[in-house]
């Protein structure tokens, strides 16, 4: 019998893999996410204003974020850059024939897109966001996920209440490209006639007729749920994601521990108390709090000193989470960045060559942050008004997700100390408010150097380093 | 100041030192959101061979594993309490008045211990297993629930493949204590006439109309559909998500460590070395088992510590690396052996002994934390079929003990030699399992209990609520044991003198 393959360590992930001929011999896949072979197609269904782009924005994000590269195709997008101009609902009628030409062509680039994303570009799931409202447009669409070998996992939302209805025309169709010229008053009647004309023909997703298909059916806004033949992993990811998310108005306060007696001397990682600067930071927050008298505000820490007792100058109850811990440095926790470049130049290079894969020995990298965080977004998108006290990697990551940052710009967004940023959820996005609460604090954010090579000299290393005690 | 902190010695929590011990309570959570502060009534919902109790048992353990104390209560034991000879299908016959009000006193009497339950011992989520089958008897939990401020959360399990309903009469139910006299044609004709008694009255749940505030999942066909309805909060979150990933298809799942490693033969904990010879011939060893066992379509998941991996390559299949799969992390005390740790940290060498399960090394975890970080592997677990899972003796005790329903006191003793598969198979409502030595000698890296540790947890010791609880028996006991030698739901680590509930060792608190 032949002797095993020998291992050897990737230097950049520090992850195991057998190597022959002195290469490394693609063959084991380290888990991040269920890696299905099977690319998934995700197609919205659903009358306009039923919040489809919106769950489909939201959905990607998310799965980009969890390290499933996802992406959204957006039908009306492709109209709007066919049709420049759009006059009025009369060409969504369904005996316009000009119109359901045009329609039917948009549909079709937007699915070649599709394939090329999923089949060509390494994309492995695909949100195709249109109403999709009749079953013979959802069986060319599922016809054409079967001819590319691509799972096909429906996602309907219906909804018959008017109030919802109108504020969702008011939040998204209002600033619309389609009603660029037109008053408010305008473009709600137009928009109300638009959604007439998809009634008609509409065909909700029906237990029997549909009961081969894989698909969610999300129903008033996520007061319930019909879930039918969830196949895989990834389906059941999804599911379990949209039955946590709502709609209801909220804030979420991002901010780090205060300055600690470590941030001070330029060391990383380790577990100290707050420095004088740091408390006086914690009791601005517990002012900062009270002026922004919000409603059964949720707040969260790690585990780590620090931000313990930056909760605790707040007077109000708090839950400490393990997950919520900075990132651990392994070999060079509480060191100096010239103390890391001084005994592992090799490795603080690697870092600055893929900050986000880098992982220190024995420690973590951003990507293995990001996947310890899930329960925390998911636990975040449940609830309302929360404010989590944590530290400058980990908040990277939450931002990062609320921002949509890619895993290039993950690693250096700007989290510095003393600063609470406040994100409030509007139309498809995020709204980003940032408070410096006027207590100074050393900067601990180190830029990419130029010169990220493993043979730099140690000055063109340490360029970026803050200053330090 | 009133930040001044303090951190616990076992736990590694940070505290503050309280000069106001008026301050609301405090919550530290390894393990996410805190839960709920009313404890949840689970009501489960079906005709009989729907799977509620397969439900019911599944569900319950794993929340215990995960920390949320819970416990079911099965109307059905509290009848055959009561009624001491079951006669035939006539006693569930709608028109037997005498019988009705023996059934519902019994569902009165299975309340009235979910109402102690949940208010006097610590109970988070009582599990309420009967027919619930008219809009009467839920009005009747609901009302109950309302006074004693409970949630509730309907679980329905709605099947009419008769192949399905079948299979599981066979399964679990011609070995019922009430057909112990009969033979297995005998049992299924009574028991069909059984489902017919209610079948009649039967109200589903009405999540469209009547049932339109509830909470509740309705389960379709085994899994191949859901409705679900008003998820009030995260634990109901949890468990509609955990319900939606578990499944009844036969098949195995096999544990076990990687080979002997460098480090093993050298009595130190942790690292990242190497197999030992002997550990090379293991993973051999392991590659012509796999072959004999003749599985289709074997997963197989590793760590990402080279010991595993060296050990998965081995068998020249496709494999899968998780990090959370990796050994408890030791902190300061890795690469150390035992004595170098007694005699560099006595204090902490000790603590560990004391209390196994909340002992975090410093920097390091704890066997609380390694459950959190597991709970992903468990649910993926569920969601798969044939697989193979090369890990450590940490990490692999924590598996065992969701599969095997072990307390938190029992998990970080449980035996995981090298060099040992675990082959696990679902039965009944529990597992079976077989232990398979490979036959390549290695060392012995397990510690029993201290003599300090079996006398007990420091009373003073702060609990953190999240605490695997073994499930608590039922407490009506079937009288007769009816399952097979090796099922490990009838747990033999206590004498069955003492009810587990009062020698609950780990009883949750939320506060300290």
């Amino acid at each position: 019998m032949a002797s095993p393959r020998e291992l050897t360590q990737n230097p950049l992930k520090k992850i195991w893999m057998p190597y022959s001929n002195g290469r490394p011999a693609q063959h084991a896949c380290p888990r991040g996410v269920c890696v299905t072979n099977c690319p998934t197609l995700i197609v919205m269904v659903g009358l306009p204003a039923r919040g489809k782009t919106y769950i489909s924005k939201k959905l990607t994000r998310y799965l980009n974020w969890i390290g499933v590269p996802t992406r959204e195709f957006n039908v009306g997008q492709y109209r709007r850059d066919l049709v420049k101009t759009y006059r009025s609902f009369e060409f969504f009628l369904p005996d316009n024939e000009e119109g359901l030409k045009i329609r039917k062509q948009c549909a079709e680039a937007a699915l070649r897109d599709v394939r090329r994303f999923l089949s060509e570009e390494g994309g492995h799931v695909a949100v195709f966001d249109a109403t999709n409202t009749t079953r013979e447009r959802r069986e060319t669409i599922f016809k054409f996920g079967e001819e590319n070998g691509y799972k096909t996992f429906f996602v309907e939302s219906v909804c018959v209440d008017p109030d919802v209805i109108a504020a969702n025309i008011v939040q998204v169709k209002l600033g619309s490209p389609d009603y660029i010229d037109c008053g408010n008053d305008e473009a709600t009647e137009d928009f109300m006639n638009r959604i007439e004309c998809y009634k008609n023909s509409y065909e909700t997703l029906d237990e029997n007729l549909d009961k081969d298909l894989s698909y969610i059916k999300i129903m008033d806004v996520g007061r319930s749920y019909l879930v039918n033949r969830v196949m895989d992993h990834i389906q059941s990811r999804i599911v379990y994601y949209l039955m946590n998310i709502h709609v209801t108005p909220r804030s979420i306060y991002l901010c780090r521990h205060g300055e600690s007696e470590l941030n001070l001397k330029g060391r990383i990682g380790g577990d100290t108390g707050l420095s004088p600067r740091g408390k006086e930071f914690a009791k601005s927050l517990a002012q900062f709090i009270n002026d922004q008298n919000i409603k059964d505000l949720k707040v969260w820490t790690s585990q780590m000193k620090r931000t313990i007792q930056t909760a605790e100058a707040l007077g109000v109850p708090y839950e400490q989470w393990k997950v919520l811990n900075e990132i651990d440095a392994g070999v060079c926790e509480e060191m100096t960045y010239e103390e890391i470049q001084e005994h592992h130049p090799l490795e603080f290079a690697l870092r600055d060559q893929d900050k986000y894969r880098y992982r220190y020995p024995k420690g973590e990298s951003y990507e293995d942050l990001v996947q310890r965080l899930e329960p925390v977004i998911m636990e975040l998108e449940r609830q309302e008004n929360v404010l989590v006290i944590c530290h400058q990697a980990v908040m990277r990551c939450l931002l990062a997700y609320f921002l949509d940052k890619t895993a290039e710009q993950l690693p250096y967004l700007k989290c510095p100390l003393h600063t609470v940023l406040k994100l409030t959820p509007v139309a498809y996005g995020c709204k980003l408010e940032s408070i410096f609460l006027n207590v100074e604090a050393v900067n601990t954010h180190r830029d990419r150097p130029e010169n990220v090579d493993i043979s730099r000299p140690p000055e063109e290393a340490l360029v970026t380093v803050p200053a330090h005690q | 100041m009133p930040m001044e902190l303090t951190q616990s010695r076992m736990q590694k929590i940070w505290i503050p030192i309280d000069h106001r011990p008026s301050l609301p309570r405090r919550r530290y959570r390894a393990c996410g959101p805190q839960l709920t502060n009313s404890p949840t009534v689970i009501v489960m919902v079906g005709l009989p061979a729907r799977g509620k109790t397969y439900m019911s048992k599944k569900l319950t353990r794993y929340l215990n594993w995960i920390g949320v104390p819970t416990k079911v209560f099965n109307v059905g034991e509290y009848r055959r309490e009561v009624v001491k000879e079951f006669s035939s299908y006539s006693f569930f016959h709608p028109d037997n008045e005498e019988a009705m009000k023996v059934r519902k006193q019994c569902a009165l009497a299975a309340l009235r211990d979910v109402q102690l339950y949940l208010k006097e011992e610590g109970g988070q989520i009582a599990v309420f297993d009967a027919t619930n089958t008219t809009k009467e008897r839920r009005d009747m939990v609901l009302d109950f629930a309302k006074e004693n401020d409970f949630k509730v959360f309907f679980i329905e399990s709605v099947c009419d493949d008769p192949s399905v309903v079948a299979s599981n009469i066979m399964e679990v139910k011609l070995s019922s204590p009430d057909y112990r006299d009969c033979s297995s044609a005998e049992a299924m004709e009574d028991f069909m006439k059984r489902i017919d008694c209610y079948q009649v009255n039967y109200q589903p749940l009405d999540p469209d109309n009547h049932d339109r505030d509830l909470s509740l999942i309705k389960v379709l066909d085994v899994g191949r559909r859901f409705l679900v309805n008003r998820v009030q909060d995260y634990i109901q979150s949890r468990i509609v998500y955990y319900l939606m990933n578990i499944h009844v298809q036969p098949r195995t799942i096999y544990l076990c460590r990687h080979g002997e490693s460098e480090y093993n033969v050298l009595g130190r904990i942790g690292g990242d070395s190497g197999l030992s010879i002997r550990g090379k011939k293991f993973s051999v060893a392991l590659c012509k088992f796999l072959e004999e066992q003749n599985l289709k379509d074997l997963k197989i998941w590793t760590s990402q510590l080279k010991r595993t991996i060296q050990t998965a390559e081995a068998l020249k299949l496709p494999y899968e690396q998780w990090k959370a799969l990796n050994e408890i992390d030791a902190g300061v005390c890795e690469e150390m052996t035992y004595e170098e740790i007694k005699e560099t940290y006595p204090e902490e060498y000790a603590l560990r002994d004391q209390d196994k399960y909340y002992y975090r090394y410093p920097t390091g975890e704890s066997y609380q934390d390694l459950v959190q970080r597991l709970e992903p592997v468990i649910m993926e677990l569920e969601r798969q079929e044939n697989v193979l899972v090369i890990c450590h003796q940490a990490v692999m005790r924590c598996l065992l003990a969701y599969f095997l329903d072990k307390s938190a006191d029992e998990m970080p003793y449980l035996k995981c030699p090298l060099h040992t598969v675990l082959k696990l198979t679902p039965v009944a409502y529990g597992c079976r399992v077989e232990s398979i030595y490979l036959n390549v000698e290695a060392v012995n890296t397990h510690r029993e209990r201290s003599e300090e540790a079996k006398k007990g947890p420091n009373p003073l010791m702060r609990r953190n609520s999240v605490t695997p609880l073994a499930s608590p028996e039922p407490t009506k006991k079937p009288r007769i044991n009816s399952f097979e030698e090796h099922t490990a739901s009838t747990s033999t680590s206590l004498p069955s003198c003492l009810p587990r509930e009062n020698l609950n060792l780990n009883n949750s608190q939320n506060q300290f």
